[in-house]
């Protein structure tokens, strides 16, 4: 191939043309992707986008309009510039580039989201079991007609009512462990002929003539508590059980829910996705230019916004806010590729799985069967923590001062990456709240529960305000109860309608 | 397969909707804000856009989060001086770990300020004064543009097509292009006379150059005539309309019976009157007097903001208007717009006097007048000067009167003015 023409300007054919070269080169790598599609758009399309978190179409809501003139005001003011690039889920798999971007940008950012974030969503174990990425589109089309023809037939305000509640539970419209298995028309219909088979094996006419006994079953079941199971999906919960709801108002609950879990994967793989994306637009683009594709410009240019993407700044430094994903990605599978390729000593005690072995494979596996959380806790090396001078803060309530818990020596490794994954465990992050009771015999009432983690108490007004939602969608009391670690019951509160 | 798509000619403000929904929930408090900014804006700045605050609590969007308490533990990069096991002094606040930011909480608690088009203070000010639809757009649309002729251009509609321009250029093109042709062919044609001169020996180059001259002169037979590129467009373009200048005069009593509410309302009467002249006029000056039982021009901070106590003499205020009028705004040049608010008190012989002096001079001079009185809100009855003008309003048609207790009712004094200079 004939080296690749440079300049500042990009033009479309410029454009196809680096994309064919990227795309022969992520081919060499095996990277298997879906198909793509690039668009061009500009700064107000984008501040659209970002709108309505990223996805091509919504439906209307205050709260999108929020976003956009918060961010909209952040850009028009200097405070804060716009992404490179918006990439979608979905099959052709969209991603956005802007138009201001130059020739160099636009490669780059070509081969990070249409063949890193690709190749991700494609492969990795999370966007498999809870999003189809040929279906979203679509599903987002039926959503925003059914929103807007409810708008139509029951009022804007009683569509936003249920949408505020709904949004004010998103997080917990989504089943973490539960998989979602689809079954086939075939599968379904062997497992009816294996039940059949099962009773026509088990009849015997005896049985009949057995004297009944009376029904004594009938009352415990009524004082038995309903769900068996708490149940973590409150939306779904919500959507299924609730006294109150309309069935077009179910479908809404619904709508918001499969749009959470739609999200849930991103939540839980971003130091991932973004690392592997990282990693991938720096491996094509350097061999590129190791195939004399493009010139030392280009390559300086790149190297330029590439080290300002994975910057990570220490915790004392200005700008510092925290780990940065792109940067702990970006270094662990680079991390990942060394202990393969040129593994020392300590690398073979703590990864005798990796050293020595084909990076291209072992990368590829740690990108399909993992989250951030397990990533981490699986790799992160003791030289990587060296490298990044990694260090535990412990802030516990009764002590006066914070402690450092472990730095990056001999002791502290095990715990330094402990920490590390726990910080991007869900539970850290959001309290953890399931459905126990509903009393269907009873009042009707719900009562949530929430065990308490380490000692942090919920946030006062907001729990009572979603509290409220909840109380809005539900149409009858509902608790929150909050259980200590012996499971007493510690704190309480209530909402009745 | 991949695909390549240029979608920047899509549709912009994809977010429209979302935006409207927004200051559908906010409306509250975007009207307050209208409201204040109505009160601190001068009459000739009123229309455009303007900032909205909206209380971060009001807008908040509520999930299940930790409070502060609780163990926590976070990893931070960068460490250069720690050993296990040092004590660090928490940070002001209470606030956990060093960073903050594994927390997820930190929806900044700053107020939510957004900007306001113009249309939309514009459209929420009319709301106010309950402006008929069709009145609304007719203000705040932009003045008259009128087409000028503005050159040429290469591309148009067919029927600004300028002929005599087109085939200049076609001309033009046609010689540039032609030129060298026409070189070569007079070059060859001298050598073909040169060679026939020569005779016998020259037989082959005479008729290669005679083959070259077929073949020149096909070339520039090939030339078209009329291309594309010649085609030249008459160009226009929107300038606004030109037309005469306005005066307003705002009149107004500034005795200590004239309170806020009633002075707000005065505002709104003036604005509103300043928005339409504007519209008709390219320019539109304003002059302000104000009134006690002494009238003084005054500017605008002073005629709204700057109380001063004394009696009311009305007549005063016209015989000023007048005598501005006659020494700065002669009527064959200038349109004359008056207004005139006042809560009505007036005493003694100023009432008949001023009505008088109303119909006799001032309205000879202006086009239209209009007088809102703002009542208390409890009184009864009509005040003398009330008694008094409507004895003018019987006789004359630019003349417009109306008691306001509620900003909805300041537009019907206006409405024979927009009837009549819609037409």
């Amino acid at each position: 191939m004939s080296p690749l023409p440079h300049g500042p300007e990009w033009e479309f054919e410029l454009l196809e043309r680096y994309d064919e070269a990227i795309s022969q080169t992520a081919a060499e790598f095996g990277l298997d992707t879906y198909p793509n599609q690039i668009e061009i758009i500009n700064s107000e399309q984008m501040l659209d986008a970002y709108a309505s978190a990223g996805l091509p179409l919504g439906y209307p809501h205050w709260s999108y309009g929020k976003a956009f003139i918060r961010h909209e005001q952040a850009y028009r003011k200097g405070y804060q510039g716009l992404a490179y690039e918006i990439v979608i889920n979905s099959s052709p798999c969209i991603a956005y580039l802007m138009e201001e971007n130059s020739l160099m940008m636009q490669a780059l950012v070509i081969a990070h989201a249409s063949y890193g974030h690709n190749s991700f969503f494609k492969g990795n174990y999370l966007f498999k079991q809870f999003t189809q990425a040929d279906a979203i589109l679509d599903y987002l089309v039926f959503a925003r007609r059914y929103v807007m023809e409810c708008e139509q037939r029951y009022g804007v305000a009683e569509v936003e009512e249920l949408l505020d509640s709904s949004h004010a539970l998103m997080e917990y419209g989504v089943d973490r462990y539960k998989r979602p298995q689809p079954q086939s028309a075939k599968e379904k219909e062997q497992r009816r002929n294996e039940i059949e088979e099962h009773q026509r094996r088990q009849f015997n006419d005896l049985w009949r003539t057995l004297p009944q006994t009376a029904p004594a079953a009938t009352a415990e079941a009524a004082t038995a508590v309903f769900p068996a199971e708490p149940e973590e999906n409150i939306l779904y919960f919500v959507e299924k059980h609730s006294p109150r709801l309309a069935p077009w108002q179910r479908e809404l609950v619904r709508i918001v829910r499969k749009l959470s879990q739609y999200f849930y994967p991103q939540t839980q793989t971003k130091v991932m996705n973004e690392g592997w994306a990282t990693f991938w637009h720096y491996t094509l683009i350097n061999r590129l230019y190791e195939k004399k594709l493009v010139d030392d410009a280009f390559m300086l240019e790149f190297l330029h916004i590439h080290t300002n993407v994975v910057s990570q700044r220490g915790f004392d430094q200005e700008g510092y806010h925290g780990i940065n994903p792109y940067a702990l990605g970006f270094a662990m599978m680079h991390d990942i590729r060394r202990i393969c390729e040129d593994p020392t000593e300590e690398d073979a005690a703590w990864f005798p799985e990796l050293a020595g072995t084909e990076w291209r494979k072992s990368l590829d596996f740690a990108m399909r069967n993992f989250k951030d959380e397990s990533f981490i806790a699986q790799y992160l090396s003791p030289r990587l923590i060296r490298e990044l001078r990694l260090f535990v803060v412990a802030d516990h309530v009764g002590k006066a001062e914070l402690e450092v818990d472990s730095i990056h020596d001999e002791h502290g490794y095990k715990r330094v990456r402990r920490m590390m994954a726990d910080q991007y465990k869900r539970e850290n992050l959001l309290p953890d709240i399931q459905v126990a009771r509903y009393e269907r015999d009873g009042d009707r009432s719900l009562t949530l529960r929430s065990p308490v983690f380490r000692g942090r108490p919920l946030e006062e007004e907001q729990a009572n305000e979603v509290l409220r939602h909840l109380g809005r969608l539900w149409g009858f009391p509902v608790r929150l109860e909050a259980v200590d670690a012996e499971g007493r019951i510690d704190g309480y509160r209530e909402w009745r309608p | 397969m991949n695909y390549l798509i240029d979608r920047r000619l899509n549709g912009r403000n994809k977010s429209a909707v979302n935006r409207e929904r927004f200051m559908r929930r906010y409306k509250e408090h975007i009207r307050r804000s209208v409201k204040g900014m109505i009160a601190e804006r001068s009459i000739t700045d009123m229309a455009k856009g303007g900032d909205v605050k909206v209380p971060a609590k009001d807008i908040s969007e509520p999930g299940f989060r930790y409070g502060t308490g609780g163990d926590w533990e976070s990893v931070h990069p960068g460490n250069k001086e720690f050993v296990r096991g040092d004590k660090i002094p928490r940070p002001e606040g209470g606030g956990r770990g060093s960073g903050g930011s594994e927390s997820g909480t930190g929806e900044s608690v700053d107020d939510f300020v957004f900007a306001l088009s113009r249309e939309e203070f514009l459209n929420i000010f009319f709301e106010d004064l309950e402006l008929p639809n069709l009145m609304r757009t007719a203000i705040a649309e932009a003045e008259d543009k009128k087409l000028v002729r503005a050159g040429y251009v290469k591309e148009g509609t067919p029927a600004n097509l300028s002929v005599g321009r087109t085939m200049k250029t076609a001309l033009a093109r046609r010689i540039a292009l032609g030129g060298p042709l026409r070189d070569e062919l007079e070059q060859a044609r001298e050598a073909l006379e040169a060679a026939a001169r020569a005779g016998q020996p020259q037989e082959a180059r005479i008729a290669a150059l005679e083959n070259q001259i077929v073949e020149l002169e096909g070339r520039l037979a090939r030339l078209p005539f009329l291309d594309d590129v010649d085609l030249r467009y008459r160009h226009r373009i929107a300038v606004p309309r030109p037309s005469a200048r306005a005066v307003m005069f705002c009149l107004m009593d500034v005795s200590a019976s004239m309170d806020e509410r009633k002075k707000d309302l005065a505002k709104r009467f003036f604005t509103l009157l300043y928005l339409f002249l504007t519209r008709k006029y390219e320019r539109v000056e304003l002059v302000f007097i104000r009134h006690t039982d002494e009238a003084q021009e005054v500017d605008e901070d002073t005629f709204f903001y700057d109380t001063q106590s004394g009696g009311t003499v009305v007549y005063s205020a016209l015989e000023l208007m007048q005598q501005i009028c006659e020494a700065r705004y002669p009527k064959s040049e200038w349109n004359i717009y008056g207004a005139q608010a006042s809560d009505g008190d007036a005493f003694g012989a100023d009432p008949a006097k001023s009505a008088r002096f109303l119909r006799e001079r001032v309205l000879r001079l202006t086009r239209y007048f209009a007088y809102i009185e703002c009542p208390d809100e409890n009184q009864s009855g009509n005040s003398s000067l009330w008694v008094e003008y409507e004895e003018v309003r019987g006789s004359d048609q630019n003349f417009a009167m109306r008691k306001v207790y509620q900003p909805q009712e300041i537009y019907p004094v206006f409405r024979d003015l927009f009837r009549k200079e819609k037409v």
